[in-house]
């Protein structure tokens, strides 16, 4: 026998043991020195500093404006607060449904846990802990300047960080609860591990709630006061909440009580009632169901019939390259499409552009007076920068893991006479081609509905290809340059560091982009309104071809690194 | 064939493979013998192409894998001892992707990849995505996958962990069918049992280096052992834990 005391059960492992491991994987990977580190996390304090200076100096403008405003500043300023956070308990929503689904039944450490003798109420309390702190410290840190710049407007006092937090605790608690909830409940609903469906579900439920969240806003009404019947009926919309029973309304109304001194507890009493309720009936589901779904999350996905016509599509789609690169993107796209982490975020990605090609379109340029001709070429240039971030963002989200996504499967490709070169240009087509395609059309589309002139449509097609396939480059490149081997899931790969350099670096690309074409199209409209005869003049044409030198640098360094990284990645 | 010449591997001051020398002719099946981190996953990992070498030479069928790695790697079948495989794929497409990967396809290599699934029972599941299959089907698969190029060579880290028992024996003929046909094998175990009834050669790797190699016999010779099994040829050589240690251990 190898131990003495094994007679009887032990006492269970405890919620800090289970989060124990956890909690110095975090600590260890703080302590890393490895080489560049002290840079990176200076740049990363840099940055977070210049972000949290940024919002909160535009947050205590406003809220200053706001507060100044007779009758209504309160009421607007508690408005703008219940908006903000209805939009970050939607954001939580979704992001504690997909982190959910990975903290509950396909985390690593699940076997060992569940195989212990480990009570399940510490199981669950750890569990929702850990999805509570992935999914929820992002929003934390944005919350934090604009709570500060409200504190300091409406003077919140010594106290009110303590407040803030026994407000957003149950406010995060509450999001979490239910996101875990909807998980167990979706996992045991699914007969088999259909992770792929059961995201495409939360992908649906994500554009769902985001068209339903702007629907709730109604953001044009408030920003044109002038057009209410009086100031009443506007006076009536601000006290009235978005919805009485949204946790967003009693957190904002929690906050604002304290800072107009209201005595009324009802909201905050509200939130942390209703979040004790829901941890205990989330628990009471965690023990009736979880083990079900832990054993339903474990089976295999069923076959499916339409992957014989994936393999004839695409080969005979492909049929004109060699075989090696044929059947590369070949794989890519099928790892893409079967891998619901990545394609659901299509959906959403739709919706976003939906709302995007919308708001060009609600902007007031044809529905009120005559807008000036230079405002409506200024506005068709800012697109083009916005259409650039936009873009930018995309390929940090679909190109910059491509590389990552290898991870494990390296030892394939590295140890096979695959040529490093050819995969990566096939990588780069493969993502590049449809961000192009997807550029032309936001490009065209809101250059249409702007009423660009052919000179601003044609500057802008030509801005957005170079720039495109400048941006897939930058992306795949950075992305073998910071690989993130150990990351499964996709979507946390561009919130690495390496992600941010990437998009530091795309927008800096952009910046020059812009700086370069600002002169000549600033030229261009003096021109015209000095009613000289208009055409393509030269300065124009030499910044398209400095942009085109630019951008073929952005595509030929980043390539060029990434493949001397590639080579000398040993895994 | 396969020549290593001086092959080193540091990691900063760690020597992990310090200057190993070895050459196995075609149509020998060679056992790499070696304690956990002896560095014989490193060394393999060299051969493969997948590690760069500190300093040394890997050569394959005379070709230099570090001054003409696509053609040395082409020669090369590589069976790793985790098998990691894209989840979202299915046999099938695993085994085709991998066949073009060495610029392999047609009417031929699907003849070849449903051969193998059939040999290695794997073919009920051929349109099933790896993701469901279990630890010894996807060990199976990536020994497909190692074989469907037809290499001349091949290189296999801990080839039975995984594999039920037919599965095992089925890899063991495969791979000395695989020598008789003029084939090279380098096989790192930890089963000494397989390497002894295996391997025409074995190297014992202890500390980045080669204690001892040769056959059966020779290695006797080199450890002055009389006639003793390769358990106790390697624990001579490696050292390991003494009956009375292992009864201290489980004694307290």
């Amino acid at each position: 026998m190898i131990s003495s005391n094994a007679e009887g059960i032990r006492q269970s492992a405890g919620i800090l043991a289970i989060l124990n491991p956890k909690w110095r994987s975090f600590v260890h990977r703080l302590k890393n020195h490895r080489s560049g580190a002290g840079a990176r996390a200076m740049l990363l304090i840099l940055l977070g500093g210049a972000f949290w200076t940024a919002v909160f100096g535009l947050s205590y403008r406003i809220l200053k404006y706001i507060k100044n405003v007779e009758e209504i500043g309160p009421l607007m300023a508690g408005k703008m607060l219940a908006v903000a956070l209805l939009a970050f308990a939607a954001i939580l929503l979704l992001s504690n449904l997909v982190t959910a689904l990975s903290t509950f039944f396909l985390a690593k450490d699940l076997d060992m846990l569940v195989s212990a003798p480990v009570d399940w109420i510490w199981l669950y309390l750890a569990k929702l802990g850990e999805t509570l702190a992935h999914s929820s410290w992002m929003v934390a840190l944005m919350i934090v300047p604009i709570l500060t710049a409200y504190g300091a407007v409406f003077d919140g006092g010594p106290f009110f960080p303590l407040v803030a937090l026994g407000v957003l605790l149950p406010f995060f608690l509450l999001p979490t609860v239910i996101g875990s909830v909807l998980t167990l409940i979706l996992v045991n609903v699914f007969p088999a591990r259909r992770a792929r469906d059961l995201l495409s579900l939360l992908a649906i439920a994500a554009g769902g709630g985001l068209v339903l969240f702007l629907r709730l806003l109604r953001p044009e009404q408030l920003a044109r006061p002038e057009g209410y019947q009086n100031l009443m009926q506007f006076i009536a919309l601000l006290r009235a909440p978005s919805h009485p029973l949204l946790p967003s309304e009693w957190a904002s109304s929690a906050l604002m009580n304290w800072f107009l001194r209201i005595g009324d507890p009802l909201p905050i009493l509200l939130l942390w009632s209703t979040a004790a309720a829901f941890i205990v009936i989330g628990a009471s589901l965690h023990r009736r169901l979880y083990m079900a779904g832990f054993t339903k999350s474990q089976e295999g996905a069923n076959s499916s019939g339409t992957r014989a016509i994936w393999q004839s599509v695409g080969a005979s789609l492909l049929f004109w390259l060699p075989v090696t690169r044929r059947e590369f993107i070949l794989k890519d796209l099928r790892v893409f499409f079967r891998d619901a982490t990545q394609w659901s975020q299509l959906i959403l990605l739709a919706v976003l552009l939906l709302v995007y090609i919308f708001n060009i379109r609600s902007l007031p340029l044809y529905t009120g007076e005559k807008v000036p001709f230079v405002l409506v070429t200024m506005v068709v240039f800012l697109n083009q920068g916005l259409g650039g971030f936009v873009l930018s963002a995309i390929a940090a989200r679909f190109i910059f893991p491509s590389v990552s996504l290898e991870g494990r499967q390296l030892w394939l490709l590295r140890s096979s006479p695959l040529d490093l070169r050819a995969m990566l240009w096939s990588k780069y087509w493969v993502g590049t081609i449809p961000l192009l395609v997807l550029a032309l059309v936001i490009g065209i589309v809101t250059n249409q509905i702007l009423q660009a002139p052919p000179f601003m449509m044609v500057l802008s097609i030509i801005t957005t290809v170079c720039y495109t396939l400048a941006v897939g480059a930058l992306a795949l490149g950075m992305g073998v340059i910071y690989p993130q081997f150990d990351t499964e899931n996709a979507a946390q790969i561009p919130t690495s560091f390496g992600g941010l350099v990437f998009m530091m670096s795309a927008v800096s690309l952009l910046t020059i982009i812009i700086m370069v074409e600002a002169w000549p199209v600033a030229e261009q409209l003096r021109t015209w309104q000095l009613g000289e005869p208009s055409g393509f003049p030269t300065s124009v044409v030499f910044s398209m071809i400095a942009v085109m030198g630019i951008c073929a640098l952005a595509i030929i360094i980043p390539l060029r690194l990434g493949l001397k990284r590639l080579a000398a990645i040993e895994v | 064939m396969i020549e290593l010449t001086n092959l080193t591997k540091r990691y900063g001051r760690f020597t992990a493979v310090d200057g190993i020398n070895l050459t196995i002719p075609k149509g020998e099946l060679y056992g790499l013998l070696g304690p956990n981190g002896a560095g014989k996953t490193t060394t393999m990992r060299m051969i493969a192409g997948i590690l760069q070498p500190t300093s040394g030479t890997v050569k394959i069928s005379g070709i230099d894998i570090q001054k003409d790695p696509l053609v040395a790697k082409s020669r090369l079948g590589f069976i790793p001892d985790r098998p990691f495989v894209y989840d979202k794929l299915t046999g099938v497409e695993f085994l085709r992707f991998v066949a073009g990967l060495y610029g392999q396809g047609g009417a031929e290599i699907e003849d070849q990849i449903d051969e193998l699934l059939e040999l290695f029972e794997l073919a009920p599941w051929k349109h099933e995505l790896t993701e469901s299959y279990s630890h010894g089907m996807r060990q199976k698969l990536i020994i497909s996958s190692a074989l469907v190029h037809r290499p001349e060579v091949i290189v296999v880290d801990e080839p039975m962990i995984g594999l039920d028992p037919k599965s095992a024996r089925l890899l063991k003929d495969m791979l000395r069918e695989f020598v008789t046909g003029g084939g090279t094998v380098l096989m790192s175990t930890h089963t000494l049992e397989i390497a002894e009834a295996m391997c025409d050669r074995i190297a014992i790797v202890q500390a980045g280096k080669v204690a001892a190699s040769g056959t059966m016999e020779d290695l006797r010779l080199q450890t002055s052992s009389g006639d003793v099994s390769l358990e106790e040829l390697f624990l001579k050589l490696t050292g390991g834990f003494s009956e009375r240690e292992l009864s201290d251990l489980f004694q307290r």
